[in-house]
């Protein structure tokens, strides 16, 4: 038997409506509600003591780009994060759109991995937006949600029924949602420093018309459709209006959305280069408030490593996106507690956990008595400084090196295991 | 000469002050004197090694920088982007690495991307001097449409500019609305809404869709060229109606002042932006523009080279 207690932590499991100091019993990997007789001790006076958090937007690279980004090296930036599950997008190569590259990344990562790496299948064939992909195949080997995140399906009718066909397996459906038409060749947020700075504009619209778009079809197909990477205002009115009637529609939001505003492309750094494109201000705000009414509820990182050299290049020429795994939590954290008190710590924590496992339909991001023994331990007062030559991830295309925060992750436990634990 | 100049690198209008801007023109006016002499030629970059790196075609601009090299008495290299290792797989960074190793003192950058000229500056101890940087800025051409506006007009300052057709695109067009409006001139875009969006007035600029009604009372107006040959389809109709809108016709050009300046970058499509006989008349300064830059050019190289001692 193998038993730890992790002892006078603030224990928040927003699955199960609870928020106190308390002690954690973690017996044989799973949550018990008998104390043990031998056991490990953990001191968490002072820490939150939360269900092991859930990233559902990573990018591992394997198979095809390992010189980005390894499963190896990706689970170890997610435990390092604080991250227990990660959920990883089909966009590999080959694209994880078959039953055998699923098998193989599945296999992967029971290999190397200490933490819990979920996999996606494509929507539709080699992302090409043309033809579905083995769906019902795909949900046979195993993964919990059909998405081709870094393409958009253009074709309305072929999105309709890829909807309707998941639903058979409660697959939910997760959208990159760009309009190829209205953005074009768009780089950055269109707006002022697009025109100050001449180059090609991503317009709000071109995210919001997919937005439109989605809520249609989760509607009329009456199925869960979730929206990656919200980064515009208007994208947020239409989910408000849509989940207020009850629609099967969600968004989430990655650190960087409401980090930084356009006007840090003005260098034309590429680690400001990302899809959805960084944008002003009145689209911050209007992320914060769509977080604070709950039209916004899962938080991720969409953390999508390049190589050094890959970024190394004019700022049109460079691949979108930027590493978060280490540093999301330090930033929601930061920003949305500490900073914005757009939410409290409680509300924060379901945000990581207990929405993205409703919404894929895991078992995981609670404290459940029998559920596996996934915690995470937040210190939520730590500060510290970003430091990405520290980073366990392969790659360092990150804009917060340096950056000083407030509150993160200082232990990462899986299945009763600590996989991770601060040095500081 | 004083040295209010410190910069190795010119990357762009925006980021200098007007004292800067004037400073350079004010050194033009010197190399200007140089071209009409028998020997056009002086010594101040000798034994320094300029590249002209065009990564995108142009001839007029390299053709100036070259002449400009050449007067000054650099040694000069031409490197075109199918000369290149660019078309082998080098990535710009390499390419400039290589320049460098060979001891370049300036490499004068003229890329299709946006920013490509503050990326390489990073990256590099050799001057920079940007050439045309996508639609962001081409600081070479700002400086010499304002050298022309200057010397025809004897001041920048209270002058109200037009600036007409492809303005979001346009990286000409960029650099004069910064340099312009810093020195204290009046700016008015003018074109199809497509192409001049409203969103060019968070510059400081006006913007309108009506040429007839700004002709009247502009200093200056500078015709930009219509990319009508590629990529432009959605956002105009045609050649046609473009004309009809904002060509500057015969007839359109009587509302103009008569001592307003006719400008263009070039090259022209006659008949097109500008009526042909306009373009040859006496209002018309294109071919000063061309000369003048000459002499911006040869300013701005011995400048960022730090041969004025600064």
């Amino acid at each position: 038997m193998t038993a730890t207690i992790i002892r006078n932590g603030r224990i928040i499991d927003p699955a199960n409506d609870r928020d106190e100091i308390a002690d954690l019993y973690l017996v044989d990997g799973k949550f018990s509600e008998q104390r043990p007789n031998e056991f490990e001790e953990i001191d968490a006076t002072g820490l939150i003591v939360s269900p092991g958090l859930i990233d559902l937007h990573v990018h591992f690279r394997e198979p095809g780009f390992s010189h980005k980004e390894t499963i190896a090296s990706g689970a170890r930036a997610a435990a390092a994060g604080g991250f227990t599950t990660v959920v990883c997008m089909p966009n590999t190569s080959p694209v994880a759109d078959s039953p055998s590259t699923i098998g193989w990344i599945r296999d992967r990562a029971e290999e190397v991995a200490d933490i819990n790496v979920l996999t996606t299948g494509a929507i539709s064939k080699n992302l090409a937006g043309e033809e579905l992909s083995p769906i019902g195949s795909l949900a046979q080997a195993g993964v919990v949600a059909l998405t081709d995140d870094g393409r958009c399906i253009q074709n309305n009718e072929l999105m309709r029924r890829a909807v309707e066909y998941a639903r058979m397996f409660d697959l939910p459906i997760l959208d990159h949602c760009q309009d190829y038409n209205l953005v074009g060749n768009g780089l950055v947020h269109e707006g002022y420093w697009s025109t100050l700075l001449g180059l090609p504009g991503w317009p709000g619209a071109g995210e919001e018309a997919i937005v439109a778009r989605n809520i249609l079809l989760a509607e009329s197909c009456d199925h869960r459709l979730h929206c990656q990477h919200i980064s515009s205002a208007g994208s947020v009115r239409l989910l408000r209006e849509a989940r207020v009637r009850g629609v099967k529609i969600s968004g989430e939001v990655c650190p960087h959305h409401i980090a930084l505003t356009d006007a840090a492309i003005e260098n034309f750094d590429t680690n400001y280069k990302m899809n959805p494109p960084l944008r002003a201000q009145r689209d911050i705000d209007a992320l914060l408030d769509g977080i604070a009414d709950g039209t916004l509820d899962v938080l991720a990182s969409d953390h999508a490593p390049h190589a050094k050299f890959e970024k190394e290049v004019e700022f049109d020429a460079a691949p979108f996106g930027i590493i978060g795994l280490e540093t999301e939590l330090g930033l929601f954290l930061d920003l949305l507690v500490h900073k914005h008190k757009t939410i409290d710590i409680a509300r924060l924590v379901a945000l990581f956990t207990m929405n993205p496992a409703r919404l894929l339909g895991l078992k995981s991001g609670t404290l459940s008595l029998g559920a596996a023994a996934d915690v995470t331990l937040i210190n939520p007062a730590l500060e510290w400084t970003v430091d990405a030559a520290k980073f366990e991830s392969a790659s360092c295309n990150t804009p917060f090196d340096g950056w000083k925060l407030k509150g993160r992750a200082v232990r990462t436990i899986v299945a009763g295991k600590t996989v991770w634990e601060n040095a500081l | 000469m004083n040295t209010d100049w410190s910069r190795k690198d010119l990357l762009g209008l925006r980021e200098l002050s007007a004292e800067e801007i004037n400073f350079v023109l004010e050194t033009a006016d010197a190399f200007k004197q140089v071209g009409t002499r028998e020997v056009k030629k002086v010594p101040a970059l000798q034994g320094k090694t300029l590249i002209n790196l065009f990564i995108e075609p142009s001839t007029r601009t390299r053709t100036s920088f070259e002449l400009a090299a050449k007067r000054l008495s650099a040694d000069i290299v031409n490197i075109t982007a199918s000369a290149s290792s660019l078309t082998k797989g080098e990535t710009l960074k390499d390419t400039a690495k290589v320049l460098e190793a060979n001891h370049a003192d300036i490499i004068v950058l003229r890329h299709g991307s946006a920013g490509a000229p503050q990326f390489l500056s990073t990256h590099v101890r050799a001057s920079v001097i940007n050439a045309g940087d996508g639609a962001h800025e081409h600081p070479t051409q700002g400086l010499l449409d304002l050298y022309t506006i200057r010397e025809k007009k004897s001041r920048i300052a209270g002058l109200h500019v037009a600036i007409v057709g492809d303005i979001l695109f346009s990286r000409v067009a960029r650099s004069n609305i910064f340099a312009l409006l810093k020195l204290g001139a009046r700016v008015t875009l003018v074109g199809p809404s497509t192409l001049v969006p409203r969103a060019f007035e968070q510059l400081g600029v006006a913007v309108t869709h009506d040429l007839e009604k700004v002709l009247p009372e502009v200093d200056v107006v500078n015709l930009l060229r219509i990319q009508h040959e590629r990529q432009r389809k959605e956002y105009f109709p045609g050649l046609g109606e473009y004309i009809r809108l904002f060509g500057l016709t015969k007839e359109r050009a009587r509302l103009l002042k008569p001592d307003c300046l006719i400008m263009h970058p070039g090259p022209i499509n006659r008949g097109v932006e500008i009526d042909s006989e306009l373009a040859d008349g006496a209002q018309s300064v294109i071919l000063d523009q061309v000369t003048n830059g000459l002499a911006v050019r040869m300013a701005v190289l011995y400048l960022c080279s730090g041969a004025n001692g600064s």
